[in-house]
């Protein structure tokens, strides 16, 4: 889309429709999550910065709105009654690919969170994130990229480094010294920007590198990543 | 004896050293005698007209199991097996001493009743296996193989139980008169218990599906009782004392970052001894640094490693970097745990001014100088990376002692 002259994001933005910002398009989001106060406070802290064009509080009410409203990203809560996010990205995410979906939670749990990420979430980010890094996150994912928070990253090194398993044909079940360096500096508390130049390279390509990660994280059915979650759930 | 206990001891059963129930071995255990002379003793009341059989008997079917120090490893297969022979062979001795006695052994009550007993033992035995099954199976999903394996060897046993019995009760109807009248009276008999199982059937089931739910809702309401008890101590506390404390911005996150951490721990972390383990430790001083500076400390770890000296003085130089990352630049500090195989490392992430290091401030020199001289006394070593306007970051190497780990 090509952005027309006179508005800009700071402008308040009214009713449906999708207004540029700096040459950008703005992105149309859908906030899921079962506390309505915290949907509230979502939507004040991306002000006007993204269109929020649905909220819901349920799986059944999520998969409607997401249907109806097609947005760019959806913003999901991985606990949620009716079957979790997970639910909502098993029933949306193969008739809608162009969705993109970003993992919200409180939880520290690791089955949840590569639960999500595994039924095609783009990235997990803490409910801590401040507003700021939350468009910032929305933007990426939008964008195609993955987000990563320190705990994901993380949790994606503990998986990947335990115990030797032989690498299968297309790498699936390991990580490139790149991805593991990148991974250990996001885990540090890094911004892909520090990354980059810490590691010399371009912005562009750390993303790659996560996005590939990501891939990984989705694609490998290594049993140590499930086995490896229920793990460190249960002890 | 021990007076700080007010329950004495309770005689048990042993599943170590029994022969056939374990009675005796619980008894000697119980009483410090030797358990020969228990079996002596039992042996000796058995002449006085069966009573140490009765005795037995009764012992066996009041005294619980004791199941301490006995795991699959200290059970031979072979053991039951050979102590059944042995039973069997004593058996069959006594047998033949009683009818060298004059007693007669065939056709009359003895060996019938003999049989009887045997097989209520062998019943008797497995019925101890399987409860001992059950129990494991409740403690652990990965116990269920082991269940299956006892229901596997149960299976003979009791059907060997079984048929000793009944064989046993044929031969008292047998000798009591003649062997066709007697089998027809098994028959009837076993008729009116078939006819009684269905009659008792509805009763039993109904039974069985009233102690099943009402299992079911014990547990949940201990559980409900946990998470209320929980509730109360720590969140509704914490509530009341932020209402109290809502002028003061920095009481309040303090609070809540308090709670949250204690919250989380509860509900998802791994129960981490911070005596034992790196982690937990380190865990345990970021929750002392962010109650006193109302900072959030994100933790995050790969692996994790035993405590020992060194270890402790990592543990304390990661929390002197924390504190001070807490002090100077505020606001969220990132931890990153990385205990590999050759080393472990920990980054200490500020989001603060920084600083140049070519205008180190006199506290600042302080914590390098402290943290630096910590890790090297332990063969580690420390950075500091800062930056004008680009926030701190300390990193902590221990490489791992290849000579020491290796000595106990």
């Amino acid at each position: 889309m090509t952005g027309s002259t006179g508005s800009t994001g700071s402008t308040g933005l009214a009713g449906g429709t999708s207004l540029p910002a700096g040459g950008a398009r703005v992105l149309r989001v859908v906030l899921v999550d079962d506390h309505r106060l915290f949907r509230a406070g979502v939507r004040a802290e991306l002000g006007d910065r993204v269109e929020v064009v649905g909220e819901a509080g349920d799986v059944d009410e999520a998969v409607t709105v997401i249907r109806s409203a097609h947005p760019d990203v959806v913003l999901l809560d991985v606990h949620l009654p009716g079957g979790g996010g997970r639910a909502v990205l098993d029933s949306c995410v193969p008739e809608l690919p162009d969705v993109r979906f970003l993992a919200l939670s409180v939880s520290d749990a690791a089955d949840d969170v590569i639960g999500v990420v595994r039924g095609g979430a783009r990235g997990y980010v803490t409910k801590a994130i401040s507003g700021d890094d939350l468009v910032d996150a929305i933007r990426r994912v939008a964008d195609g990229d993955a987000v990563f928070s320190p705990r994901l990253a993380g949790f994606v090194l503990d998986a990947f480094s335990s115990g030797t398993v032989e690498v299968d044909d297309e790498g699936l079940d390991s990580l490139s010294p790149r991805e593991r360096e990148v991974m250990r500096l996001i885990a540090r508390g890094y911004t892909y920007r520090e990354v980059a130049r810490d590691l010399v390279l371009s912005v562009k390509t750390v993303e790659t590198h996560v996005s590939a990660v990501l891939r990984k994280l989705q694609l490998s059915n290594r049993h140590e990543l499930a086995r490896w979650a229920a793990a460190h759930r249960i002890v | 004896m021990d007076h700080s206990t007010s329950q004495p001891p309770r005689a048990t059963r042993a599943r170590r050293g029994r022969v056939l129930g374990g009675v005796c071995a619980g008894i000697s255990a119980h009483l410090g005698w030797s358990v020969r002379v228990v079996r002596a003793a039992f042996i000796l009341l058995t002449l006085f007209s069966g009573f140490g059989l009765v005795l037995y008997a009764a012992y066996w079917a009041w005294l619980p199991i004791d199941d301490a120090g006995e795991d699959a490893s200290t059970r031979e297969e072979g053991r039951d097996l050979a102590g059944a022979l042995g039973l069997g062979a004593l058996a069959i001795g006594v047998l033949l001493l009683m009818s060298v006695r004059g007693v007669e052994l065939f056709g009359s009550w003895v060996t019938p009743l003999v049989l009887v007993g045997a097989g209520v033992g062998v019943l008797w035995r497995q019925s101890d296996d399987a409860r001992r099954s059950a129990l494991l199976s409740d403690v652990s999903a990965s116990a269920r193989a082991t269940t299956r394996t006892a229901v596997r060897r149960g299976g003979p046993r009791i059907l060997l139980g079984l048929a000793l019995v009944l064989l046993g009760i044929l031969g008292v109807v047998a000798s009591q008169g003649d062997f066709v009248a007697s089998l027809k009276g098994l028959a009837a008999a076993l008729l009116a218990v078939v006819g009684l199982c269905l009659v008792l059937l509805p009763f039993v089931l109904g039974w069985w599906r009233d102690l099943a739910a009402e299992r079911r809702a014990r547990i949940r309401s201990e559980e409900r009782a946990e998470v209320a008890a929980q509730v109360h101590d720590s969140v509704l506390q914490t509530l009341t004392l932020i209402q109290r404390s809502a002028h003061d911005s920095d009481e309040v996150v303090r609070l809540a970052r308090t709670e949250e951490r204690a919250l989380r721990r509860w509900l998802y972390a791994p129960v981490g001894d911070p005596a034992a383990t790196f982690v937990a430790a380190l865990e345990s001083e970021i929750a002392d640094v962010e109650a006193t500076y109302a900072c959030a400390v994100e933790l995050v770890h790969v692996g994790d490693v035993a405590r020992d000296e060194r270890v402790d003085s990592l543990v304390a130089a990661a929390r002197e970097a924390i504190v001070n990352a807490a002090k100077h630049a505020g606001g969220a500090v990132a931890v990153y745990v990385e205990c590999g195989a050759d080393a472990v490392e920990v980054f200490v992430r500020d989001r603060g001014a920084g600083f140049d290091p070519a205008d180190v401030p006199e506290d600042r020199l302080g914590l390098r100088e402290s943290v630096v001289a910590r890790m090297g006394r332990v063969g580690g070593s420390a950075h500091v990376r800062s930056q004008a306007g680009e926030g701190t970051e300390v990193s902590l190497v221990l490489p791992a002692a290849l000579g020491a780990r290796s000595v106990t």
